[in-house]
This record gives structure tokens, C-alpha cells and sequence, in this order.
């Protein structure tokens, strides 16, 4: 499991428009550099971001190895409607970390 | 015979006319994109569009110290509403190896066109983001960037 660090406001006024940070532990391997005996590294990176908003996709990400390492993205979303944000990363591996976040709007 | 020398020709044209690529061959860099390759991922996001300056706005630290993570911001002037939103925002970059940085796709729920995110930059060049808007217009802006400890060059 890796590490990730989410920011989303605790609350908000319904239309406030909030920003919401993310990050994830992960070394964005490019593909392009090599090891001490002169090997190729695999690349290894996340490719996709994902943050939906009760189920509704609100922010999509293609992510490339020009991305550093450790991919923080902060973008910004209407609060509509209590509720959770969920965030999702997927790797080169296909495989899928997910997080989730409460939103309470007033 | 004809057929090969055909084959390899554009190869050695390419070389030779960028200067570039010779001074990457010298210090056996990984391979870099280059203005064509960009131009290249941009046609491809764009397709036969226009691609206008304005609305658009990159936001680089002129010099910084480490390639590595090189922090970005968009932003782009929309309403951001059903009928005029920022669909898509591309980045894209013209020495790292690949021409993509990143695709963000924003909509209505956005509320604001602005995302930030943190960039490795393989030497000093330019940076050009490109937004897409709901209407179906282009609108670009580009950032020049000195890089004096590049991304990807360090062992390990």
C-alpha cells in the first residue's frame, strides 16, 4: 500500500468552488535510466488519476514519466452535496490505489 | 539495396540537420524529443484545429535548480459552466525524452479552470500547455525554463 496524502476541506458552503490536493508515495520510474551495472530500469509509473464525486467523475489525469516523482496534483471542484470523494491512481500494473475522502457542504 | 539507403536516409538527415542531436549523441543522453516531436504531440492532441494565444496561462519558476520537480500551474479564463467549460488542459514539453507531461480533464464541477502539479524537466526549454475549451477552440500559452540540475541524468 502506498502512501498517499489527500487535502479536501472538511466542509464547505454549497458553490464554493474548493481545491483539492493530492499525492501519492511512488517513484515514477521512467523508463529511461539505468542501474549501477549499467541495466535498464523498467518504467513504472502512474498512468491515470482519477477523483469522482459520489460516484460521478469530476477530474481525470493522464499521467506521463515527465511527471516527478511522488505525482501531487491539485485541482479544484464545486461542492454540491455532502458526500465522498474518491480518488483513485493506477500504476503501470494496472493496479488501482483508492482513497476516500468525506465532503460535508451546507 | 535502393530500397534500405531510402529507408535509412531520413534517419541520418534528422541527425545531422539537428545540432542538437548530435550534442545528445556526444554525451550519450537518453534519447530526446525534439521541436518535431512535440509539434508532433500537439497535432495529435489538436488535430486540424487553430490554436490561438490568450485565455491561457502557464505558470513556471523561470530558473530553478532542480529538474526533478519543477513546479506548473494552469489556469485558463472560463466560466466554467454546461455551455463553457475547459474540457481538456495538455502539457507538453520539448527536450525530456517523451513530448506529454500530462492530460487534465476538467468539466463543469470543476468550478475553476486551475490545476497545479510538479513536473521533471530533462534540461532547459520550453513548456507549452494547451486548453481545450467546451466550444471546441485551442488556446496555448508556452514558458521558457533554465534548468541548471537536470531530471533524469543521475545514477543511482
Amino acid at each position: 500500500m502506498a502512501r498517499a496524502l489527500i487535502n479536501v476541506p472538511a466542509k464547505a458552503k454549497r458553490g464554493d468552488i474548493v481545491e483539492i490536493k493530492a499525492l501519492i508515495a511512488h517513484p515514477m520510474e521512467t523508463g529511461y535510466r539505468h542501474d549501477t551495472k549499467g541495466e535498464p530500469i523498467p518504467r513504472d509509473i502512474i498512468k491515470s488519476f482519477v477523483c469522482s464525486y459520489n460516484g460521478e467523475d469530476v477530474f481525470r489525469a493522464e499521467l506521463f514519466p515527465a511527471l516527478a516523482a511522488n505525482p501531487f496534483i491539485a485541482f479544484s471542484i464545486v461542492a454540491s452535496e455532502s458526500g465522498v470523494l474518491t480518488f483513485s491512481w493506477t500504476d503501470d500494473h494496472d493496479q488501482t490505489e483508492v482513497r476516500t475522502a468525506p465532503i460535508t457542504v451546507e | 539495396m535502393k530500397q534500405e539507403q531510402k529507408k535509412i536516409e531520413p534517419n541520418r538527415r534528422e541527425l545531422i540537420a539537428s545540432g542538437a542531436g548530435m550534442m545528445a549523441l556526444l554525451l550519450i543522453r537518453p534519447a530526446q524529443a525534439s521541436d518535431e516531436t512535440m509539434r508532433g504531440a500537439m497535432r495529435q492532441f489538436i488535430s486540424e484545429a487553430q490554436v490561438r494565444t490568450g485565455r491561457i496561462k502557464l505558470d513556471l519558476p523561470p530558473l530553478v535548480e532542480n529538474g526533478n520537480a519543477v513546479p506548473l500551474t494552469i489556469s485558463v479564463e472560463s466560466r466554467m459552466t454546461a455551455e463553457d467549460h475547459v474540457k481538456t488542459i495538455a502539457i507538453f514539453n520539448q527536450k525530456n525524452p517523451q513530448p506529454n507531461v500530462a492530460t487534465f480533464h476538467l468539466g463543469p464541477r470543476s468550478g475553476r479552470a486551475s490545476v497545479s502539479t510538479r513536473i521533471r524537466l530533462a534540461d532547459s526549454q520550453t513548456v507549452i500547455a494547451i486548453a481545450q475549451m467546451s466550444d471546441g477552440s485551442f488556446w496555448s500559452d508556452s514558458a521558457d525554463v533554465v534548468v541548471t540540475l537536470a531530471a533524469c541524468v543521475e545514477g543511482l
